[in-house]
């Protein structure tokens, strides 16, 4: 089986002084979120599309499914949980509790907030996790990347053509992803910003999948006027 | 709905535009598999239509020939990854004396529209047909070979019955296409190609006689004729048709040129001769096409020797690098489009 799980954990701290998660903000004529299902929801490569979003948001988020999707079918609702990779985890256990767990099942786990993925990059995901078990998207850097240690001196710049941006989607066996994660112990889990560091600190292989500059990730209020700005109705 | 169109905002300048689409009562969503580049988005790509076109015309996503797969059927009645051709030519009113591409109000993708340069076309379920039994590459071909079938049709309609010697004038994509299928749709008929390249005849060996326009017996004469030149050698060409062919004969015109064509009206009066305009293909075309490639399977093996390459476009650089080959190929450049 093939699962999309859709992140929508963000409570919208970073969006200024509004309270509405950033996820529900529109972008065009819909709230970002909907863009980001409706292309999970066309692919037609998933069993089921989990959306996590925070506890008390669920409400809200269901009526918009239903306005958007009344057919709805294979979008399941599941609650957040404290942090990125708890919340993933809560949609693993969801899966494992409803549906069985198989070896070879696949989540594509993908940042609500980044609306504008494409087929492709979906595509890839699960090909690529097919044969290699975990994968990363990711662009080049464009900017030199800058390491400070004490946050005030530079300690290093990296060799840019080694470096790469982290987008979403990030997708893996779920089995071994859950195996892992439950390896680690409490300092590990709370070190961890990314699900594939979870790879890397077990070292296990983490396949790269080519992104596209243009998925960006909405979080700030400058970038969801900038993706409203790129956003073009079609007048032709 | 999130798309991405890559369109062509002026001459060798591609952007990826994110567009958001609404999904229209009776639309379906195709993925495109793959496009093949003509003559006509050559020359927008190139910078080659008047100053004044380009200004109307672009920023739009250029091809007009296309094959994909369904992704998303709203009504499911086409099962994701049915393949299916897509349909250019998109009328907006119902005629039953005139066909739908010569009708006003028809519009036509990537003639001031976004053609199919997409990474999603949203398209009316009534603008595709899904084939079967034909490998892509060659399907990409349909949209060529429909504007072949409607010529043909036309040609059928009007010209009289004595059908044994047919020219046809062009060496390229369109005389290759337009004279395999007269000679399979008139097998007792004499099919006579004449080009410009020896070389290029060469692949023309289906044809009972190819001639260089230079190189034409005197004697030589035609029923009728197709002329599948275009641009400014399509007035020589036509020119030649007329001192060739026959009293009564029809000459059916299928190349486009940018600029008016001066041609000998004189002698079109004095042999009686009809002038057929055509130009772009409808529905029943496409139909006719594939009604075709599934009654003469081995055309199929004709139409993959002018594919002269094959790009993989996964980005914009690729489908620069399609359009700089397609400038020194003699035939088709088809694009697998995984972008």
């Amino acid at each position: 089986m093939i699962y999309a799980e859709i992140l929508a954990g963000g409570s919208g701290t970073r969006m200024g002084n509004t309270d509405l998660p950033k996820q529900f903000m529109m972008l065009g004529s819909k709230p970002i979120i909907i863009h980001t299902i409706e292309q999970f929801f066309i692919s037609g490569k998933f069993d089921k599309i989990l959306v996590c979003c925070p506890s008390k948001w669920l409400t809200y988020a269901n009526d918009l499914i239903e306005k958007y999707f009344p057919q709805k079918s294979n979008i399941i609702l599941v609650a957040g949980g404290s942090d990125r990779n708890e919340t993933i985890m809560n949609g693993c256990k969801y899966i494992e509790k409803n549906f069985g767990l198989k070896d070879d099942d696949i989540i594509v786990t993908h940042d609500a907030v980044r609306p504008f993925i494409t087929q492709k990059i979906i595509e890839n995901n699960i090909e690529t996790c097919k044969k290699f078990g975990a994968t990363d998207t990711v662009i080049s850097a464009i900017d030199t990347i800058v390491e400070s240690k004490n946050n005030d001196t530079i300690s290093n710049i990296p060799k840019r053509d080694t470096m790469y941006q982290g987008q979403t989607p990030q997708s893996f066996k779920i089995k071994e992803l859950m195996t892992l994660y439950n390896e680690l112990n409490k300092e590990e889990k709370q070190v961890l910003t990314d699900a594939c560091k979870i790879y890397i600190l077990k070292n296990k292989t983490v396949k790269l999948v080519p992104g596209e500059v243009f998925n960006i990730k909405i979080t700030t209020m400058h970038d969801l006027k900038i993706a409203n700005a790129i956003l073009m109705e079609r007048t032709k | 709905m999130i798309n991405q169109s890559y369109r062509l905002f002026s001459p060798k300048q591609i952007r990826t535009d994110l567009i958001e689409e609404k999904l229209k009562e009776n639309e379906v969503i195709i993925r495109p598999t793959y496009l093949s580049i003509c003559a006509a988005d050559q020359r927008y790509y190139t910078g080659n239509r008047s100053k004044e076109a380009l200004k109307n015309k672009l920023p739009m996503a250029l091809i007009h020939e296309a094959v994909g797969e369904i992704i998303y059927d709203p009504k499911g009645e086409y099962k994701p990854k049915t393949k299916v051709v897509l349909i250019p030519n998109t009328p907006t009113t119902k005629d039953d004396i005139i066909k739908e591409n010569y009708r006003q109000g028809s519009y036509f993708k990537s003639s001031g529209y976004d053609g199919f340069m997409q990474n999603l076309v949203y398209i009316n379920r009534n603008r595709i047909i899904p084939y079967k039994n034909i490998q892509d590459k060659i399907a990409v071909l349909l949209e060529l070979m429909s504007v072949a079938m409607n010529a043909l049709e036309h040609f059928n309609h009007y010209s009289h019955l004595r059908k044994q010697t047919i020219g046809v004038w062009g060496n390229g994509n369109l005389g290759f296409v337009t004279s395999l299928i007269l000679k399979k749709t008139f097998p007792n008929a004499t099919i006579i190609v004449f080009g410009t390249t020896e070389e290029k005849l060469r692949y023309f060996g289906f044809a009972d006689q190819t001639y260089t326009i230079s190189d034409i017996p005197e004697n030589l004469t035609v029923d009728h004729a197709f002329e599948c030149v275009g641009g400014p050698n399509a007035e020589s060409a036509i020119n030649q048709i007329i001192d060739y062919i026959n009293p009564e004969g029809s000459i059916a015109l299928l190349g486009v040129s940018e600029n008016k064509i001066p041609i000998n009206t004189r002698i079109i009066l004095e042999k009686g001769l009809t002038v057929l305009g055509n130009s772009r293909s409808g529905y029943e075309d496409f139909e006719a096409a594939i009604n075709f490639l599934n009654n003469y399977p081995e055309a199929k093996d004709y139409l993959n020797n002018i594919i002269s390459s094959e790009i993989v476009v996964k980005s914009v650089n690729d489908i620069h690098k399609a359009f700089k080959e397609d400038q020194n190929n003699e035939f088709k450049t088809i694009m697998k489009w995984e972008i």
